[in-house]
């Protein structure tokens, strides 16, 4: 059972726990100097992603699609749709006799789907009391970062089209 | 490696390593805020912001390398110094 003998003088816990603690210290530190370099790293690669979607950015086309007819909704009313896929909620107002606006519902601080208050005349998100302007979807208070997309929209004949949307 | 001749090598290193630690964490805090702002004003669709957050990015992570190159070098300083005592 020799074998089984330690060769070595040294006390076990001193083998097993071979870093002293003021040169563990120095070890850790220098182990999370490097984790936040490589952090760092990480920062900069993700500016150097934005930058090259910007550089190879291609503005999207979308197909045209009717939302509705012209005397389909009345002044103050409101129509919800989707624009340019199914997924993608908008809604459409009628802010007076001959005037339609139609933006994305999509809340651009935590995407909630923002409704149309009529007594205040304002698109509000109910989650965090986010409001935006009816006139070009502008933030008017609350955590919103940005504007709501616009939907740009057209008439042809009796009906309203929506052929764009306008990120601002 | 300046620094007050009374403390012992050790001591002096922590305090060094410790200062460089706390540029590089103030660095990193700038650097994240840049991207969110970067990718604030991609999405709102201003592309013109994306080459000037790169470049202050690439700048600041290189110091934070130097920094890191730095703090190697005293760590290796305050050993070899440790173990001639």
């Amino acid at each position: 059972m020799n074998w089984l003998r330690r060769s070595s003088s040294e006390p076990l816990w001193k083998e097993e726990f071979s870093v002293r603690t003021a040169d563990e210290r120095y070890v850790t530190r220098r182990q999370l100097t490097k984790f936040l370099v490589l952090t760092s790293f990480g920062m900069f690669v993700g500016n150097l992603w934005i930058l090259l979607r910007s550089l190879f950015y291609k503005t999207p086309t979308f197909p045209r699609q009717t939302v509705a007819r012209l005397g389909e909704i009345p002044v103050g009313g409101v129509k919800l749709f989707t624009f340019p896929t199914q997924d993608d909620h908008c809604i459409l107002i009628r802010i007076s006799e001959n005037e339609h606006v139609g933006y994305s519902q999509k809340c651009t601080h935590l995407s909630c789907a923002v409704y149309y208050s009529q007594e205040s005349n304002r698109l509000e998100c109910p989650c965090h009391k986010g409001f935006f302007s009816i006139a070009d979807g502008s933030v008017l208070q609350g955590p919103p970062p940005r504007p709501l997309p616009r939907i740009v929209l057209e008439k042809r004949g009796d009906e309203l089209v929506a052929v764009d949307i306008k990120v601002s | 490696m300046a620094g007050n001749p009374d403390l012992p090598p050790k001591t002096r290193g922590l305090t060094a390593i410790a200062g460089a630690m706390s540029l590089i964490a103030v660095l990193l805090i700038v650097q994240i805020w840049l991207l969110s702002a970067a990718l604030e004003s991609f999405l709102a669709g201003k592309r013109s912001s994306a080459l000037p957050a790169a470049i202050f990015s690439g700048v600041m992570f290189l110091i934070c390398f130097g920094l890191y190159l730095f703090v190697d070098r005293a760590d290796s300083d305050v050993r070899n110094s440790a173990s001639e005592q």
